[in-house]
């Protein structure tokens, strides 16, 4: 029988950031390498407890005698490099990425996109006005796409799907960084669930035949919620409260405890605005969940609010 | 058929005490009165021992340690206990036999880091879910699972190998295994030598138990129980783990016992990645019996009768504990019966739902003089009661620590004010205390934790800041400047004889099939267990409207159901030698013919602990839930 592995002790290497020198584990990205040094880039597929999608190229970086800019959530360093992460070049790049995705999809609940924007003055606009949502987005196959008309920004948007008490799915948010994909499927939760659909511009995350979820495969772990880093995914309390103006980020705190339902005891993340839970998530760099629930775990909290 | 949501249970906020037969809402003064004058009472007319405390698996380690020195030293009894009896409790005896300590002997990180995984009698996809994703981890890299049980649940889909016995029959599933690896000379001599005992004899009681004599009594082809003793007994790290499949039977320390041989013989225990691991059902078994809520264990699991722990508490407490064993939950049952405890303290728990045979453990519980529920909800076990007390949510409503399947020892934070009415377990219990002549105070969930951390060795480096700083700590820990390994027993690996302590013997298993017998009249094996949106008696997860809930059905395969006339929905009685409910079929292709299911999930509707048999094991006092046997029948028509 051979013996899995469980990997060495890692060495430290040496490199270069924006002229400061730093020093990081063997098979650290330049994104562990610049968090570490208190700098900030920005991401949107990256996630922490995933393997890099690097799908959405908000994260890129000058890296000395390469060609084209470098993902630098998913590109290790290495001894010697010479990293930059603001250049004339990353910041047209950067510029150019959020115009697009910011012409395409609603952005409106994505953490920090605002100030990115203004940052590098990007303007989304400059496409034409976004087009009407579309309410057939689900059923098109592959090479249906229209040409767009030229005047307006072809979007991804199509109506909010509210077909459960749990969550709630809002594709025109998705900029289809495939970290919902990935914590449904292999990566954690093994369920295959979601998936992408159709081709080119009419790529989507979809269901099985685009069924309600009720009739898919999905078990309702909410760890794609979790991870999704647009609000395309979102608890339907939370939803409901951005609905009727009540949801206030301002008046919640976040309590880390322990789930209730079984042995393994899952580190919980419970959301709390006026003495009412509103989400729950789990901290990422729990050894016990990795930042996964399961259903109990996630929305078994309701019975301590039943008053 | 999707299930209807029932309405769910409503927060208790008001203290409710019994007059002439009838609950009444009642003062917090008045109930807590109340609730002291029937404890003294007790004492006065019939002693300490006519008292019985079920103390919480769900709440603290801190409510826990309260609840059993309530016991203990304002009382006078060790008849404390809780629900890991209708579980885990043959897990703990078994374990603690052989190695001296009742805990799961790896960390997750291990189990992902293993060669090859047993997972017996137990369903982690649904059941407890996040263990499984390390499962998932450790199959993704390579490693082997095998998966026994006698359903094709929806872990067994991941299997290299499932092993689909009869029901009741992993004894001589577990011989026949261990015969293999003696036969084909793959038993860890050196380990086997130098850390064990007992060999010789247990080598010869499985004789008996070939290949061939086993496929015949447990329905397993030899062929695939050969693979499991060749791939277990050789892998570099093998994991065992298992649930309530092996514990609720009539055997179950048995059955835990003869799969403890096996990591014996393949010296799967005590190193890094390899051991064996009871899955915990409930959030905090493992801390309620740490903290001393079990009536053979003090706190960090010190045996009761020794004088010189005993001493230690009582000098810390001012007590005088009792010398002897309490009674277990069972036996608190059976005296409760023969009318010797007649003085009850139920905290959280809800044994009228979750016991087998449950007409029967309402009876036990009508019969006491004196019972005092303290719950957050009036559950079916409240309504009995003649004190009721208002009580918070531990999990999200109190400050404390759980320890979970892994050992790890976690906080619990105060997240949510509890509904006004309601009040801290911790507190309640330290005010009956002083009306009990006790003066108890503890400012909060660290007071408490300080006080066990100088009475138990293996909980004293936990500090409430270091449990913060390293995300929990797993037991045991002994100084405040260092950690033990994340597995148990690596002494049995020590080359000096003086380090490795007593060696783990092996242990001779008489194989006894389950006590309710299959017969013409009760021709179908009825099983239990878990879904996956669902928990115990649904108290708590009925409160949450699930997509995935059906409410209970009894699950047969398609061969049955034909052969019974019945279809999918049709609701059919089913019948056992204790009693008969009705309810919904539901066709599960992982079923074989013979074999049903059910849960407990919604005894509020359909009470499947009416028909499920009460035979316990010896040892542990837990019931044979996963053995019954039972007859369906077609409803006639109505018109
Ligand atoms: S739904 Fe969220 S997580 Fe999934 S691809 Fe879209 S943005 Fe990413
Ligand atoms: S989230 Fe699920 S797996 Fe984790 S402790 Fe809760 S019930 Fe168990
Ligand atoms: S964050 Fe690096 S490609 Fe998306």
């Amino acid at each position: 029988m051979t013996i899995v592995e469980i990997g060495l002790p890692r060495r430290l290497i040496e490199f270069t950031v924006d002229g400061e020198t730093v020093r990081v584990p063997e098979g650290s990205t330049i994104l562990d390498a610049c968090t570490a040094a208190g700098k900030n880039i920005p991401t949107l597929c990256y996630g922490d407890t995933l393997e890099p999608a690097n799908a959405c190229r908000v994260c890129m970086v000058e890296v000395e005698g390469t060609r084209t800019l470098v993902p630098s959530c998913s590109r290790k360093a290495e001894p010697g490099m010479v990293v930059r992460t603001e250049t004339d070049r990353t910041r047209l790049s950067r510029k150019v990425v959020l115009e697009l995705l910011g012409s395409a999809t609603d952005l409106s609940t994505t953490p920090d996109v605002a100030g990115w924007m203004t940052e590098c003055d990007a303007e989304p606009g400059r496409f034409g006005p976004p087009a009407a949502p579309s309410s057939d987005r689900d059923e098109r196959r592959p090479g249906e796409h229209e040409i767009p008309d030229g005047m307006t920004a072809a979007t991804v948007r199509q109506p909010v799907k509210v077909d459960n008490e749990l969550y709630v799915r809002d594709y025109g948010k998705c900029i289809q960084c495939y970290k919902c994909v990935d914590a449904c499927g292999e990566q954690w939760q093994n369920t295959f669930a979601i998936t992408m659909a159709g081709r080119g511009f009419d790529a989507r995350i979809s269901t099985e035949f685009a069924n309600p979820l009720p009739d898919s495969a999905c078990v309702y772990c909410g760890n794609c919620v979790e991870v999704c880093p647009t609000g395309a995914l979102s608890f339907k309390r939370e939803h409901d409260k951005r609905e009727d103006g009540t949801w206030d980020e301002s008046r919640q705190t976040a309590t880390t405890t322990v789930c209730t339902f079984c042995g393994v005891g899952c580190n919980l993340t419970l959301h709390v605005q006026d003495n009412e839970i509103v989400k729950v998530t789990s901290p990422h760099e729990s050894s016990v969940t990795h930042g996964n629930l399961c259903i109990k775990g996630r929305f078994g909290w309701q019975h301590v609010q039943n008053r | 058929m999707k299930r209807k949501n029932t309405e769910p249970y409503v927060r208790l906020t008001q203290p409710l005490v019994r007059d002439s037969g009838v609950l009444r809402p009642a003062t917090w003064e008045e109930a807590l009165e109340r609730a002291a004058a029937g404890f003294r009472r007790t004492l006065e007319t019939k002693g300490p021992e006519a008292f019985g405390m079920f103390s919480c698996a769900r709440a603290t380690n801190e409510m826990n340690y309260v609840a059993q020195k309530f016991t203990r030293a304002v009382i006078g009894t060790n008849n404390v206990d809780s629900c890991n009896r209708t579980c885990h409790a043959p897990s703990v005896a078994g374990l603690a036999r052989v190695f001296d300590s009742g805990g799961g002997t790896s960390s997750y990180q291990e189990i992902e880091d293993a060669d090859v995984i047993v997972v017996w009698g137990g369903n982690p996809r649904e059941a407890h879910p996040i263990f499984f994703q390390h499962v998932l981890k450790a199959i993704h890299r390579g490693a082997k699972l095998f998966v026994i049980d006698p359903r094709r649940t929806s872990t067994a889909s991941w299997a290299h190998r499932q092993l689909q016995l009869h029901v009741g029959t992993d004894i001589p599933l577990a011989h026949a295994i261990a015969r293999e690896i003696i036969h084909s000379g793959l038993a860890n001599t050196a380990f086997i030598e130098r850390a064990t005992e007992g060999l010789a004899e247990f080598a010869a009681s499985v004789e008996p138990w070939t290949l061939e004599v086993a496929e015949e009594t447990t329905g397993v082809p030899a062929e695939l129980i050969k693979e499991l003793a060749h791939t277990y007994a050789r892998a570099d790290r093998g994991q065992l783990s298992w649930t309530l499949g092996i514990t609720e039977h009539h055997n179950g320390t048995d059955n835990v016992l003869s799969l403890i041989n096996l990591a014996l013989l393949a010296g799967h225990v005590g190193r890094y990645g390899a051991g064996l691991n009871p899955l915990r059902g409930q959030n905090n078994v493992q801390g309620g019996g740490d903290m001393g809520a079990i009536p053979d264990r003090m706190p960090g699991f010190q045996n009761i009768l020794d004088t010189g722990v005993r001493a230690k508490f009582d000098a810390a407490w001012g007590s005088a504990i009792p010398p002897h064993k309490g009674l277990n939950l069972t036996q608190m049952l059976d005296a409760m019966e023969r009318g010797e405890l007649t003085c009850v303290y139920i905290i959280g728990e809800n044994p009228v739902q979750s016991e087998a045979d449950c007409e029967h453990t309402i009876k036990r519980l009508s019969n006491v003089d004196h019972l005092v529920v303290q719950d957050i909800f009036l559950t079916k076990t409240a309504q009995l009661a003649d004190v009721v007390l208002p009580a918070s949510a531990a999990w999200c409503e109190s400050d404390g620590t759980f320890t979970n399947s892994e050992r790890r020892v976690q906080r619990v934070r105060k997240a949510l004010e509890p509904p006004e009415g309601a009040r801290d377990d911790i507190q309640l219990l330290c005010e009956l205390a002083r009306r009990l002549g006790h003066d108890w105070h503890y400012e909060g969930g660290e007071d408490v934790w300080d006080e066990l951390r100088t009475l138990s060795p293996m909980h004293a480096g936990m500090s409430y800041a270091r449990l913060e700083e390293l995300g929990g700590i797993q037991w045991p820990c002994y100084r405040e400047d260092e950690l033990e390994p994340t597995f148990l027993h690596g002494r049995l690996w020590e080359e000096d004889p003086a380090k490795r302590g007593r060696p783990a013997p092996f242990t001779v298993i008489v194989h006894s099939p389950p006590v309710d017998l299959l017969t013409e009249d009760f021709p179908i094996r009825l099983t239990t267990g878990r879904r996956l949106d669902s928990y115990n008696t649904g108290v708590q997860s009925g409160g949450f409207p699930s997509p995935l809930r059906r409410g209970e059905t009894l699950d047969l395969c398609l061969a049955d159901a034909v052969k019974l006339g019945v279809t999918e929905d049709e609701v059919v009685r089913i019948s056992s030698r204790r009693g008969e409910i009705e309810a919904p079929v539901r066709i599960d292709e992982g079923l074989r013919p013979g074999l049903a299911f059910m849960t407990f999930h919604f005894p509020d509707e359909i009470d499947v602990n009416v028909i499920t048999i009460e035979a316990t094991c010896p040892v542990a006092g837990t019931a044979e839930y996963k053995a019954a046997a039972i007859r369906v029948e077609k409803l006639p028509a109505t018109v």
